[in-house]
C-alpha cells in the first residue's frame, strides 16, 4: 500500500519518499527520493555533510524525519506509532567509527544484541558469532577485548554484529573512512561478499572506485538533495549535472594527490 | 622541653591508649557498621536516581525534576541538619514503627540520603560520560532503551565512576561520626566521654587512627584503578 512500485512493478524495498530533515535552522535533507529493489545496492555519494549519513540514520529511525515517508519491506518507518526495536532487528548498521562495546570481547559485541533481543541461547549466538567470525578470519579474536584488534579487524567485527542479527538491510556509513589505506581493502573484501550474496544495501562512501565496482545505482547528494542518481558507469564517466562533475573531479584529484 | 612533654603525655600517653582501647574500639564497630550498609545502600539509590535523572521524553519529566530535587535538596543540607531531621524529628512523629528505631538506623537513613545525592552526581557524570555513539550503536542492533543502558552505557560509567565513587565514600566512614550528635554511641562520641573523665587526648588519636586506617586501603585502591586506566589508555594510543 505504502511502497511506490518501481519499474518492474514490483514494490520497492527501501522507499524514501519527500523526506525533509532540520537540524534547528539547517536543512540536513531536502525532499530526498530514492527507491532501492531488493539484492540491489546503492552507493551513495557526494561532500561530507551533503547529508548521506543523516539520510542511513533516518532509515533506522536513530533520527526523525519533519516531513516525508521511509518504508522499509512494507512497514512504514516514519509512522508515528512502529515498534523500532522490531524494526532495527531487521536493519542492520555500521558506523564510521565502528562503536564496538569497549569492554565487551569480541565474541560478547556480537552475540549481546541476538540474546538479548531474540531469545536465543548463549549456545546457539555463540556457535552463530564464531560462524561469522571465521568468515572474517578473526575466530581467534573471539575473547579479545577491541582495543586489542587493528581498526580494520575492528569494523569487520562491527560487519559481522549487524549481520549477526540477520538483517534483510545493511545500511553502512562511511565505514572505511577512520581507516588507514592498508586497512580498507579487507573491510571492501568482506562488503564486496555481502553484496555478491544478495545483501541490499545502501552505502555512503568516499571510496570511488568501489562505488562503481558494487553499485546497482549511484546517487550523487549535494546540499541535502540527490542531485543525480543512475547507473555507476553513466555517474561516473558520464555524469549530467555539473556539480556532479565537479565533485569527481575533485575526488579524483585528491586521490591522485594522496 | 616542657611543651614537648606537655603534649606527648596530653595526646599521646601510652597507658590511656591501653585504657581506651576496649571503648574506642567497640564504639568503632559500630561505625564499621553503618558505614558497610550506607555504603551498599547508596552504590543502589545513587543508581537508580541517576538513571532516573537521565530518562529521556516528555514524560519523564515530573520523575526527573523530583530526582533533581532530591539531589538539590540533600547537597546543599549540612549533614547534621539532616542528621537532626531524622534523628530527632522521626521519633518525634510518632509514627509507631518508624519512629522507634535505633538512633544507628537513624544514623545510617542520615548517612544514605546524604551520600545518594553525592554518589548520584557521580553515576551522572559517568553515563553521560558514555559517547552517545554507543547507545546509537546498541539501540540500532533493536535492543530497547532499558537493554542499551543495562548492558552497554552502565556497565561503561561505571567502570569510569569507581575512582570518584570512593574519594565520596571516604567522606561517608568519616561522616559516620558526625551522627554522634543524635546519639550514636561510636568512636568519636566514646573518645570524648574517654577523654572527659581521663582527663586526656589519647583517645581522640585512637579513634583517628582507626578512621585512618580504613581510608587508605580505600585511598591505594582508587590509585591502583587509576594507574591501571593510565596503563590501559597509554596502550591503546599505539
Amino acid at each position: 500500500m505504502t511502497a511506490a512500485a518501481n519499474g518492474n512493478g514490483t514494490a520497492a524495498f527501501v522507499d524514501v519518499r519527500g523526506v525533509h530533515k532540520w537540524f534547528g535552522e539547517l536543512q540536513v535533507l531536502d525532499e530526498v527520493d530514492l527507491s532501492v529493489n531488493e539484492h540491489h545496492v546503492v552507493c551513495l555519494i557526494g561532500a561530507s555533510g551533503s547529508g548521506k549519513s543523516t539520510l542511513l540514520r533516518c532509515i533506522n529511525r536513530l533520527e526523525r524525519v519533519e516531513q516525508g515517508e521511509i518504508v522499509v519491506d512494507g512497514q512504514t518507518v516514519t509512522a508515528e506509532k512502529v515498534n523500532v526495536n522490531e524494526l532495527r532487528r531487521k536493519i542492520g548498521i555500521v558506523f564510521q567509527a565502528y562503536n564496538l562495546f569497549p569492554h565487551m570481547t569480541v565474541l560478547q559485541n556480537v552475540t549481546l544484541a541476538p540474546r538479548k533481543t531474540r531469545r536465543s541461547s548463549r549456545d546457539e549466538a555463540e556457535a552463530k558469532a564464531r560462524l561469522l567470525l571465521r568468515r572474517i578470519g578473526l575466530e581467534d579474536k573471539a575473547n579479545e577485548y577491541p582495543d586489542r584488534l587493528s581498526g580494520g579487524q575492528q569494523q569487520r567485527v562491527a560487519i559481522v554484529r549487524a549481520l549477526a542479527m540477520e538483517p534483510k538491510l545493511m545500511l553502512l556509513d562511511e565505514i572505511t573512512s577512520a581507516l588507514d589505506p592498508q586497512l580498507v581493502t579487507d573491510v571492501l573484501a568482506l562488503v564486496r561478499e555481502l553484496a555478491e550474496s544478495g545483501m541490499t544495501m545502501i552505502i555512503a562512501t568516499h571510496e570511488m572506485g568501489f562505488a562503481r565496482e558494487v553499485a546497482d545505482k549511484v546517487c550523487f547528494l549535494d546540499k541535502g538533495q540527490i542531485l543525480e542518481e543512475g547507473d555507476p558507469e553513466q555517474i561516473f564517466t558520464d555524469p549530467h549535472e555539473p556539480r556532479t562533475r565537479e565533485f569527481l573531479a575533485r575526488v579524483l584529484e585528491a586521490e591522485k594527490q594522496a | 622541653m616542657h611543651a614537648f612533654h606537655q603534649v606527648a603525655h596530653a595526646f599521646f600517653n601510652p597507658h590511656s591508649f591501653t585504657l581506651a582501647l576496649p571503648d574506642v574500639w567497640a564504639g568503632f564497630q559500630v561505625n564499621l557498621h553503618m558505614m558497610v550498609i550506607a555504603e551498599a545502600l547508596v552504590l543502589v539509590f545513587a543508581l537508580a536516581l541517576a538513571i532516573v535523572r537521565g530518562l529521556p521524553g516528555p514524560g519523564a519529566k515530573p520523575l526527573r525534576a523530583l530526582a533533581i530535587a532530591y539531589t538539590d535538596f540533600f547537597r546543599g543540607t549540612p549533614i547534621i541538619i539532616v542528621a537532626f531531621f531524622i534523628g530527632f524529628g522521626i521519633p518525634g512523629l510518632q509514627l509507631g514503627y518508624i519512629s522507634s528505631r535505633s538512633v544507628v538506623t537513624y544514623g545510617v537513613i542520615t548517612l544514605t540520603l546524604v551520600y545518594t545525592a553525592y554518589v548520584t552526581e557521580v553515576y551522572r557524570a559517568g553515563i553521560e560520560s558514555v559517547h552517545p555513539s554507543q547507545r546509537a550503536a546498541a539501540r540500532s542492533l533493536g535492543l530497547s532503551y532499558a537493554q542499551a543502558m543495562r548492558y552497554v552505557v552502565i556497565p561503561q560509567a561505571v567502570r569510569r565512576v569507581i575512582p570518584p565513587l570512593l574519594n565520596d565514600f571516604v567522606g561517608l566512614q568519616k561522616d559516620t561520626a558526625i551522627v554522634y550528635v543524635i546519639g550514636v554511641t561510636e568512636a568519636a562520641s566514646l573518645a570524648q566521654q574517654f577523654s572527659t573523665q581521663n582527663g586526656d587526648f589519647a583517645s581522640y588519636v585512637l579513634a583517628a587512627v582507626f578512621f585512618i586506617l580504613i581510608t587508605i586501603p580505600l585511598a591505594r585502591f582508587t590509585d591502583h584503578i587509576v594507574a591501571q586506566r593510565e596503563k590501559r589508555e597509554r596502550a591503546q594510543a599505539f
